[in-house]
């Protein structure tokens, strides 16, 4: 498969949303909303549920399953009070000592006005600095589409996964054809140029582990709960002090030996 | 026309490709008129930069290239510059990357988008950084990303304070993931920096977009503003292409922000030293100064 097919198989409308990772593979999932600022931003959904008989704080965003629901989702294009909605519930997941496990499905964060008068900058930027002092194990899955900072806000975490046609991006490939090269015909170059398939990236250091689709859906779901549940154990087995040193550390290191 | 080529209009400040304002560099002769873009009056180039490059008429505040705002802002003789010989190279292999690197390094005449180093102000020591609009529009890649992570670890071991000077497109594409990874790295160092107590205080220059908005220039204890400076996370043709509307005038600038609270000063240039020591001056914790 080349990298644009990846593209659009993560973009498939087919493809699972996020209350379908959430339903497969955890059970009691109770969903809290809003930031306690603005809004309730329905891209973004935050609960707590259990992964077999852990207590576990879930952020995830959502694109939606059809027009109706899209167009509550934003498409899965989150605002700023969705980012300091998953902050929110982030913190209280840490009070509480609950692990934090993230699913990322989407193109970006939002692009409008609102966004940028309530600070779609500061909400993402504050993600990440909340995120890496997080005292609680925080696991990030990316099911569909990385889109550029809106993706890395909930993805410093102790490890990265990736599902084997999901994509991850400083940019989208016909944004970077576009800016560029000033031509959107060049986007399956584009998408081979930014090595955003789920190998390139293991092979780039960014992630530890793709899941795969050989299989149903089902099949990846039970294998999600099985390998998730194994990964939090051990992550709630390190002293915390550890666990935040080498969150640090993954990404301290990346770009870090300049040749 | 000579002096209307000079600058070449781009829509927004986030279209041009950075390294504009100097094209004509090489083969010019020194003393040039460029028209201000605010006024439209015509500055000579050397009175424009006597002038810490804003405009005697309007203040409009033009680029400043990011050593002269070092020198300008630091005492003198105190600035020693850190990991200036780091260079980027073409990691992901990224169609003609090292050519637009070899370009952007002779346009600015530095080797990479960002200055780092320790200087004082007012007498005040602190890690310093400034960012280079004609290097790839000051756009973050992993070098970027490495050299004010180590400033803030710096800053952390030795106790400093940290003031940056933020002026970016955002991440670089043609590094791939690797940029869009510099924001969470440069954000753990900035957090780690902050959890010990040290200030950071950083001054959004125009543009600051993109992944730099969404990491380092938003994460400041304070955070000061040029005059008119566009600050965004998407830029304006983004949006105007997403909304398919025209952006309301001065949408995003640094006036604008500081109405919708994400700003606490806007400081005009020539009050950006006197501003930054006396807030360093502030800052001080009682060993300092009641030791004096």
């Amino acid at each position: 498969m080349q990298a644009i097919d990846r593209v659009l198989a993560a973009r498939a409308n087919d493809r699972p949303g996020a209350s379908q990772f959430i339903h497969s593979i955890f059970t009691d999932f109770i969903e809290l909303h809003g930031d306690r600022n603005f809004a309730d931003d329905r891209a973004m959904v935050t609960g707590i549920a259990k992964l077999r008989d852990i207590p576990v704080t879930i952020v995830a965003i959502e694109k939606g399953q059809d027009t109706k629901t899209r167009l509550s989702t934003n498409f899965g294009s989150p605002h700023p009070e969705g980012y300091r909605k998953a902050l929110r519930q982030m913190k209280l997941a840490e009070k509480f000592g609950r692990p934090v496990i993230t699913l990322i499905d989407t193109s970006g964060a939002f692009c409008g006005l609102g966004a940028e008068e309530r600070g779609q900058g500061e909400a993402i930027a504050s993600s990440l600095t909340g995120m890496m002092s997080l005292n609680t194990p925080v696991l990030a899955l990316l099911t569909g589409e990385g889109g550029s900072g809106g993706a890395l806000a909930l993805a410093v975490a102790d490890e990265v996964w990736m599902l084997e046609n999901a994509v991850y991006s400083v940019i989208s490939p016909e944004g970077c054809a576009s800016i560029l090269w000033k031509d959107a015909s060049r986007t399956e170059e584009a998408a081979r140029h930014l090595k955003l398939t789920a190998q390139d990236l293991q092979q780039l250091g960014v992630i530890e582990r793709i899941i795969s689709e050989q299989n149903d859906f089902e099949q990846v779901f039970a294998e999600l709960q099985e390998t998730m549940y194994d990964r939090i154990r051990g992550l709630l087995d390190l002293p915390p002090g550890e666990l935040m040193e080498n969150r640090y550390q993954r990404f301290r290191k990346i770009g870090g030996t300049p040749l | 026309m000579l002096k209307r080529g000079l600058f070449k209009k781009p829509k927004n400040v986030l279209e041009s490709s950075g390294d504009s304002t100097n094209k004509a560099a090489p083969s010019v002769p020194d003393a040039l008129f460029i028209t201000c873009k605010q006024c439209k009056t015509q500055i000579i180039s050397d009175d424009l930069e006597k002038n810490n490059y804003v405009c005697p008429l309007c203040t409009k505040h033009f680029p400043m290239p990011a050593r002269s705002r070092i020198l300008f802002m630091a005492d003198e003789g105190s600035f020693v510059e850190t990991d200036a010989q780091m260079i980027s190279v073409d990691l992901i292999g990224f169609p003609q990357y090292t050519s637009k690197l070899e370009t952007a390094a002779k346009t600015s005449g530095e080797n990479e988008a960002v200055i780092c180093g320790i200087a004082s102000i007012g007498g005040f020591p602190c890690c310093i950084f400034s960012m280079e609009s004609r290097f790839m529009m000051g756009s973050m890649g992993t070098v970027v990303g490495e050299k004010i992570t180590r400033l803030f670890e710096t800053a952390q071991k030795r106790g400093l304070p940290v003031i940056g000077f933020t002026l970016s497109g955002g991440a670089r594409m043609q590094e791939g993931i690797l940029s869009l990874m510099q924001m969470a790295k440069t954000s753990g160092a900035v957090q780690r920096h902050s959890a010990q107590g040290h200030l950071y205080i950083s001054v959004l220059c125009d543009p600051t977009a993109g992944g730099v908005t969404a990491s380092f220039a938003m994460e400041s204890d304070i955070a000061l503003a040029e005059p008119g400076a566009l600050i965004c996370f998407a830029g304006p043709r983004v949006i105007e292409q997403t909304i398919r509307q025209k952006l309301p005038e001065g949408f995003q600038s640094a006036e604008f922000l500081r109405e919708r609270g994400f700003i606490d000063e806007v400081v005009p240039r020539s009050e950006q030293k006197e501003t930054l020591q006396r807030l360093l001056m502030l800052h001080q914790r009682r060993e300092e100064y009641a030791g004096n």
